[in-house]
């Protein structure tokens, strides 16, 4: 391709990458998911790729931060449980009739709880963000990890709502008989849609002049500052939204497991995400979704052949690391120039 | 609150304390030399203690538990060091962070095969049980006071291994000037290895001590590995004298905090503690590097 | 214009028991060139991470068209009109050189929560940005990832940066460091080309490049300024001769320049 004058050319006049029949192919897959696995009667996948969904959401958020803005957080794990607890805590209350802090009724209404649960994690997402990223390096990293296990702790000792042991969900998400989340495949596809939605809207923001900010900063901070730009309050931005966003896969996981547990928020959960991201390929946003899905399917595999699959995960990782740092998805060629 | 419990509660503090500080010892020093996050050294810490516990098993003396899983845990880290972490040198943290990950992931699962899942029991040493009256009237176990001895102990070899040799010197330099000591022609590969076999050795006779005391099983580096890596940001990258500060500070803040806090609050202390320090002091309290 | 664009009173900084920068006083015209030579060790880094804002001097008034800025962070200088380039190249190495200078543009046209609109296909960011580029001479490199861009290009680039920013200062740290002849002759007649368009101080080694381009210059010693003149003033100045004579390849210089 000779053609280097301009940014863009028209798109018509460029192959599709490999990339791009990447994504198409796992849009199709994702699809067609429900209806084949019916059809094979194996109706666990769909419960197994929810699961991945949900994941895929976290991870995508994590990439936001992480793949275009270099933030290594340790705590986005810390973001999703808020969002999880805030469904099953609403719901706990709805079913038992109580009311939240003497105050706020409860309630299994979807239309109030995730958006709760979203605002939740933001403003946790910025009051962490406010504090940690005034450091660099190692020190946001511990500062973050930090903050997860002061969450983790927080919610360990809400014996209230099952501390330890955590908390059944009284009653999955409703959204006025629109869709019924109990059932599986209806949960699959609004997960999907929720994902493919996020997706977009993610590309749009990593594209625009907001992410290019983001990935001056993460590439070269220091010449960001003296070409003008005050780059901790857009990087704050950033960390809220993408602890927002992690609160809404926090919603949809209390959904997929019926279940909320300080668990979910410890430290290792969010290494787990960070490992999604690397995994698949950062910087990308369908990387992470890949990633998550190759962890989990591994993982399930893996625990499959053997009790002891995590003697062999850990040293795959290390190889990734090693050898494949760009990830899966970062091993396809993408156009050239950027 | 009697003046018998704070004295007890105060040497519990410097216990866990001079156990943080031979995990932090190890930590910092790889990270201040090498600018090497390792978070498997905690399964160094782990290993260190199976070891001791099998050999205290098979042999009886705990001083051969102790010496062979010092050694058997420093030849372990030296061939990790040379096999796998030496190529991550160069990487970024990030990459570190997940490569130790993954080496977690693989020690834990090795110890659940070779030792199972059940903890593994790890008996006083004879002559180290029963208790000394330091203070009359309150008896404090005397393997405890032992533990807070090897600690200050190796502090003090440490202080004059750092302070009073040329290793301790190119250290030093090493810490403050990585690229620096490199130029002048050191060979710093060997340097590396020794660095990392020594902070996993110690790491191993933290696991060697706290065996009879905590309970020897699988993830039992993960907790400790917090900790550790509080303490040495606390303690400033690259210090071993912050390490030793810091050590103390987090072994007390968390045995008070624990005695006079509720639980969740509790738990939270070195945490509001550390992020306390970094606010007022965001490189640590000695931090090495320039 | 009487009142200097750039004044500078008094600047302090210690590093432990070093003085870095010893009372040091400046003063730069609106539209000129203005050199600042010395010999290595002088205190010249220090004394630009100072007007950049990246540094906190202990004493002394930095001020800027009259307005005193000594505490303003490196982004609020940069949107008052003074820009620093880097000794050592500072770019975005994973971007194309077109990106390298858009973010630049990016950072003068307002604040940047924009997130819908896509801002590499965005022509306010684009058209200003090819121009920049096509004024230090790389306009058929704008799509060229920066690594793969020679030396000299980078360099180049470097100043690409700093003049989308619109600024009124340039402090240019060292823009010929690391060149040979004629990449430093590309350097040097681009910087010609700037003048009178920017006021410009430049910090140099290169005396040629200094010598052709300033309309005045200061002597910087351990900290201080000890002359400050036009070329030919600098040159007889006992003083700086004086301060020379312990590097012989600059005193070489000034007796045959």
């Amino acid at each position: 391709m000779t053609d280097t004058t301009t940014m863009t050319g028209p798109p018509a006049l460029r192959a599709p990458s490999a990339r791009l029949w990447a994504v198409a192919l796992l849009a199709v897959a994702l699809l067609a998911l429900p209806p084949a696995a019916k059809a094979l009667g194996e109706p666990f996948y769909i419960s197994l790729v929810s699961r991945v969904l949900v994941f895929a959401l976290a991870a995508m958020s994590l990439d936001l931060i992480l793949g275009y803005g270099g933030m290594v957080c340790f705590g986005h794990a810390m973001f999703m449980g808020v969002g999880a607890y805030v469904v099953g805590i609403l719901a706990h209350h709805g079913a038992e009739e109580t009311l939240l802090f003497g105050l706020l009724p409860g309630t299994d209404s979807g239309w109030i709880a995730w958006p709760l649960a979203m605002l939740c994690a933001g403003l946790l997402a910025l009051a962490v963000g406010y504090v940690s990223l005034r450091t660099k390096g190692i020190h946001f990293i511990m500062i973050t990890l930090a903050f997860a296990q002061m969450a983790y702790f927080f919610f360990v000792s809400l014996r209230a709502y099952g501390g330890d042991d955590g908390l059944s969900l009284a009653a999955r998400s409703t959204f006025s008989d629109l869709v019924s989340l109990r059932d599986k495949t209806s949960f699959y596809y609004v997960a999907l849609g929720v994902l493919v939605v996020v997706g977009l809207l993610l590309w749009r923001v990593t594209n625009s002049r907001f992410g290019m900010v983001l990935q001056g900063a993460k590439a070269n901070e220091r010449r960001m500052a003296h070409i003008g730009f005050p780059v901790f309050r857009y990087r704050l931005v950033a960390f809220t939204l993408a602890g927002a966003i992690a609160g809404l896969a926090g919603a949809l996981l209390a959904n997929q497991a019926n279940f909320v547990s300080p668990a979910m928020m410890h430290w290792t959960r969010s290494g787990e995400i960070i490992v999604m991201v690397i995994l698949g390929g950062m910087g990308s946003l369908v990387g992470p979704v890949v990633g998550a899905f190759v962890f989990l399917l591994l993982e399930e595999v893996l625990s499959g052949w053997t009790e002891h699959w995590q003697a062999v995960f850990g040293p795959m990782l290390l190889l990734v690391v090693i050898y494949a740092r760009q990830g899966l998805y970062g091993l396809l060629p993408a156009r050239e120039g950027k | 609150m009697s003046a018998m419990l704070i004295a007890e509660q105060t040497l519990n503090g410097l216990q866990l304390g001079t156990m943080l500080f031979l995990m932090a010892a190890g930590l910092t020093l790889v990270f201040g030399i090498m600018n090497l996050i390792n978070l498997a050294h905690g399964s160094l810490y782990m290993l260190g203690a199976y070891f001791a516990a099998t050999l205290f098993r098979l042999t009886g003396s705990f001083l051969l538990a102790g010496a062979g899983a010092f050694v058997g845990v420093l030849a372990l880290g030296m061939l990790l060091e040379l096999a796998v972490l030496r190529r991550f040198y160069a990487r970024d943290h990030l990459d570190q962070v997940l490569a130790t990950f993954g080496l977690i992931l693989f020690f834990n699962e090795m110890a659940r095969i070779v030792w199972g899942p059940q903890a593994v029991f790890m008996p006083l040493p004879e002559a180290l049980e029963g208790t000394v009256a330091l203070i009359p009237g309150a008896p404090y176990p005397l393997y405890r006071l032992v533990t807070i001895g090897v600690g200050m102990a190796v502090a003090v070899a440490l202080y004059l291994l750092i302070g009073r040799t040329r290793a301790g010197m190119l250290i030093r330099a090493g810490a403050s000037n990585r690229t620096m000591v490199e130029a002048l022609g050191v060979n710093i590969r060997v340097l590396y290895t020794a660095v990392f076999g020594l902070g996993a050795a110690l790491a191993a006779l933290a696991g060697t001590m706290a065996g009879p005391l905590l309970s020897v099983q699988v993830g039992m580096g993960d907790g400790v590995l917090i900790l550790t890596l509080v303490v040495i940001v606390i303690g400033g990258i690259g210090s071993i004298r912050g390490a030793f500060i810091a050590a103390l500070l987090v072994g007390l803040s968390d045995t008070f905090g624990r005695m006079l806090l509720p639980a969740a609050v509790a738990e939270m202390t070195i945490y509001i503690l550390m992020a306390a320090i970094l606010t007022w002091r965001p490189q640590g309290l000695f931090p090495a590097h320039d | 214009m009487d009142r200097p664009l750039l004044k500078v009173t008094g600047l302090m900084k210690r590093f432990g028991a070093l003085v870095a920068t010893d009372n040091l006083s400046l003063d730069l015209k609106d539209g000129e060139i203005h050199a600042l030579i010395g010999p290595n060790g002088a205190g010249k880094s220090t004394l630009v991470a100072q007007l950049a804002g990246e540094l906190r001097s202990d004493a002394g008034r930095v001020e800027f068209e009259g307005a005193d800025v000594t505490a303003l962070t490196p982004p609020e200088r940069v949107a008052l009109g003074m820009v620093r380039s880097f000794q050592i190249t500072s770019v975005f190495r994973e971007f194309t050189a077109l990106a390298n200078v858009a973010l630049a543009v990016q950072a003068r046209q307002g604040h940047s929560f924009r997130f819908w609109r896509s801002a590499k296909t965005d022509p306010a960011l684009v058209g200003p940005a090819r121009r920049c580029l096509e004024q230090v001479g790389l306009g058929d490199r704008a799509d060229w990832p920066t690594a793969r861009l020679s030396y000299g290009e980078q360099r180049q680039l470097e100043i690409a940066m700093a003049l989308a920013t619109n600024p009124k200062l340039l402090l240019l740290d060292e823009p010929l460091a690391g060149m040979g002849r004629e990449d430093g002759a590309v350097i040097v007649e681009l910087l010609s080309s700037l003048r009178g368009k920017h006021t410009m101080l430049l910090i140099e080694h290169d005396m040629d490049a200094v010598f052709s381009l300033a309309d005045r210059i200061s002597v910087l010693v351990y900290g201080r300024a000890i002359a400050t003149g036009t070329p030919d003033t600098i040159r007889r100045d006992p003083d700086v001769q004086r301060a020379y004579l312990g590097e012989e390849a600059h005193a070489g210089e000034f007796f045959n320049a």
